[in-house]
């Protein structure tokens, strides 16, 4: 692979992950939501294996394969019988709308490329120009769980933010290390499924799993 | 010597596994009350040994900070599993309770305290977040033990919050990395050793950006500001052996870790940084927490604001950056984890007499349970500061370890706000001691087995006061560790 066909692919696969992100705060559809994060988890895994490519690294091959397992297919099953048992189509009532939403988007990847000049600044390799779009991902997935009240479209902006994290982690270190990375994939998975059991039983308590439900205990 | 580390993880894990194949009897309940005994005996056998070097067995590091969480994980998580058993045959008497569910319980404690172990122990950044985050995993169906509406609240809020947080800090410790692999090659690049070797040569535009992003994210799991509204809710709908565990652990493990991270930014970007961060934390958890407890109506809740009350004192202390006032924050850790556990342990009677935490509903204690009420009030004189207990010196090493680094303006803030939280536990605390009881107020039954996890944690706290014996020269030495290089 010569140098600009590296470059190029490793661009396209964060813009994908970028673009995604972006689906993501656009759409409302819960299922089209989980299917982007899908995609999302591909162009995710693109990056280690076009890094492992690049530099014939066969365990960075093989995380590739591990995280793309892991986070465009067994995750988004896990948020499919999420939606399969509550039978909820639609986020109905965001905090705020898609005008607004896109234009706090637009704010936030600025925002990143802002923080992100230190990294950059560091080594400035393609994969690392491309990290404030990482970035980029890990706010809107914040955004995302702040501005949705469907406990669904809450785990789906977690897990936005969490693939932005995997990223930067692959675009500037091509990875931290593997018993890290393992740990890091199990706890993630834990996480998904703890958070799938109590959306089933959250619905059962209240009926829906709309968090402005959740008002029980305040001070 | 070498083997104690090890041990100390694997009894928790043994226990585990043994309260999944039996189940929460007599078997497992034993090797769930030895686990603690290991860890804690572990601890107290290493602290001669680590005063100033340490013990490393492969991916795990014994040093004077880890010998003193031994210390605080053991004792704090004997006196939760001794009180697990009465707490949890009550609930079964009272038919609130499968043998399945006590099944799930005892594993998720054991699992609990092996996560804690592993992280005090990790010799590396990147082995220690994996297991704080395994801690939040553990202890989501805690948290939910109890089925109700305001349990699962709870929970939820607890698991996406702490998840976030601890994400936070992932992407901190990611480009930590990356600033220690252009500092030059190495293969242990997340180890504490190396890290703190070479942290001259780490980029501070990159560290500083990690700095922040570390500080946020330990700080959800300590219950600084402004991640700390899980706090509250999960330490009041937890089982009380629960919250106790939580409160005086998890919460001390997390503040440890994130003072581990300090003393690498400090040696890195010199100790103005954090500095400037721990203080703003500390001070807004403080001002949050003071507020809160004024107005606090329900007693798990009022202890849970108390805990977020001294952590943000203990993260004001540690920013002074010096020895003094840092192993007077490890003194800190360790009292208010017995004096937390025994005020949540007896919250647990409270609440499991009267369905309830609200203090309107259990006042007028002194009447009904001379015992417990006797706990309640020693508890309290040691969460507000009283001498001779260990808090109280805690506070005057605290307090003198910020007027040697200047920081006076911070420490009167502090203090002001300090007084304020004890003012409203000691009045929230004489309503409940001394207000009049409801006429059909249910009795209150201590078993002998009960009685002696207060009055033993209780010992403990005044101990602790008065003498800290062979471990004063590891608190010293831990907080050299931590604070020398500064």
């Amino acid at each position: 692979m010569t140098n600009p066909t590296y470059t190029a692919l490793l661009q396209l696969a964060v813009s994908g992950l970028l673009l995604c992100a972006v689906l993501v705060v656009w759409r409302r559809e819960l299922r089209a939501l989980v299917r982007l994060l899908a995609v999302q988890g591909l162009a995710l895994a693109a990056i280690p294996a076009i890094r492992g490519w690049h530099t014939r690294d066969w365990t960075l091959l093989a995380v590739a394969v591990g995280v793309g397992a892991l986070r465009s297919a067994a995750l988004p099953s896990l948020l499919r019988r999420v939606l399969r048992d509550a039978g909820e189509a639609r986020e109905t009532e965001p905090l705020v709308n898609t005008t607004a939403s896109m234009l706090a988007m637009a704010a936030l990847t600025v925002l990143a490329y802002a923080v992100a000049r230190p990294v950059v600044a560091l080594d400035p390799t393609p994969a690392t120009r491309a990290t404030p779009a990482a970035l980029a991902v890990i706010l809107t997935g914040i955004f995302v769980l702040i501005s949705r009240r469907r406990a669904l479209s809450q785990v789906i902006g977690f897990l936005l933010m969490d693939n932005g994290i995997a990223a930067v982690a692959f675009l500037t270190t091509a990875g931290v290390p593997l018993v890290v990375e393992l740990g890091a994939s199990l706890d993630l998975l834990f996480v998904v499924l703890v958070l799938q059991v109590l959306a089933g039983r959250l619905r059962l308590a209240f009926g829906t799993a709309d968090l402005d439900e959740l008002r029980e205990l305040h001070d | 010597m070498r083997s104690l580390p090890v041990l100390a993880l694997a009894a928790p894990l043994l226990a585990a596994l043994v309260v999944a194949a039996v189940g929460w009897r007599r078997a497992g309940i034993a090797a769930s009350l030895a686990a603690p005994v290991a860890i804690l005996g572990s601890g107290l056998s290493l602290t001669s040994g680590v005063r100033d070097g340490m013990a490393r067995i492969g991916p795990l590091r014994a040093d004077a900070l880890a010998v003193v969480m031994l210390v605080v994980i053991g004792s704090v998580g004997l006196l939760a599993t001794a009180a697990s058993v009465g707490y949890l045959r009550r609930e079964q008497d009272a038919g609130h309770l499968q043998p399945r569910q006590a099944r799930r319980y005892g594993v998720l404690v054991d699992l609990f305290l092996a996560a804690m172990t592993l992280a005090v122990l990790a010799d590396n950044l990147g082995v220690m977040w994996v297991a704080i985050e395994a801690t939040t995993v553990l202890t989501a169906f805690l948290v939910g033990h109890h089925h109700t509406r305001a349990a699962l609240e709870a929970t939820w809020k607890y698991v996406i919050i702490c998840s976030v947080g601890i994400a936070l800090a992932f992407l901190g410790t990611v480009l930590l990395y990356f600033a220690a692999l252009h500092a030059g090659p190495t293969h242990d690049a997340l180890g504490f050793e190396t890290l703190l070797r070479r942290a001259a040569l780490l980029d501070p535009g990159v560290t500083r950006l990690a700095a922040v992003l570390l500080l946020l994210g330990y700080g959800t799991k300590v219950g600084l500001a402004p991640f700390h509204t899980w706090l509250a809710d999960a330490h009041s709908q937890a089982p009380a052996p629960v919250s106790a565990l939580m409160s005086g652990v998890l919460l001390a493990v997390a503040l440890t870790s994130l003072l581990r991270v300090k003393a690498i930014i400090d040696a890195a970007l010199g100790a103005g940084f954090m500095r400037v961060g721990l203080l703003s934390v500390g001070l807004a958890t403080l001002v949050v927490a003071a507020g809160l407890l004024v107005a606090q109506r329900d007693l798990k809740r009022l202890l849970a604001y108390s805990s977020m009350e001294q952590m943000a004192f203990a993260a004001i202390a540690a920013s002074a950056t010096n020895p003094l006032a840092t192993s007077a924050v490890l003194l800190l850790l360790m009292v208010h984890g017995l004096a937390k556990a025994v005020m949540f342990i007896g919250s647990g009677h409270l609440q499991q007499a009267h369905r309830s935490t609200t203090i309107a509903a259990i006042r007028g204690l002194i009447a009904r349970s001379p015992v417990l009420a006797a706990a309640a009030t020693i508890g309290l004189c040691v969460l507000v500061g009283l001498p001779p207990f260990g808090i109280f010196a805690a506070e005057i090493g605290a307090a003198r370890g910020l007027a040697d680094a200047g920081l006076t303006w911070p420490l009167g803030i502090a203090l002001l706000f300090i007084l304020i939280a004890v003012a409203a536990l000691a009045s929230r605390g004489g309503t409940i001691l001394f207000g009049e009881p409801d006429v059909e107020a249910p009795p209150i039954q201590l078993g002998r087995l009960d009685l002696s996890v207060l009055v033993v944690g209780l010992a403990g706290c005044l101990l602790l006061g008065l003498a800290t014996g062979p471990l004063s020269q590891v608190l010293a030495s831990a907080g050299r560790l931590l604070a020398g290089a500064a």
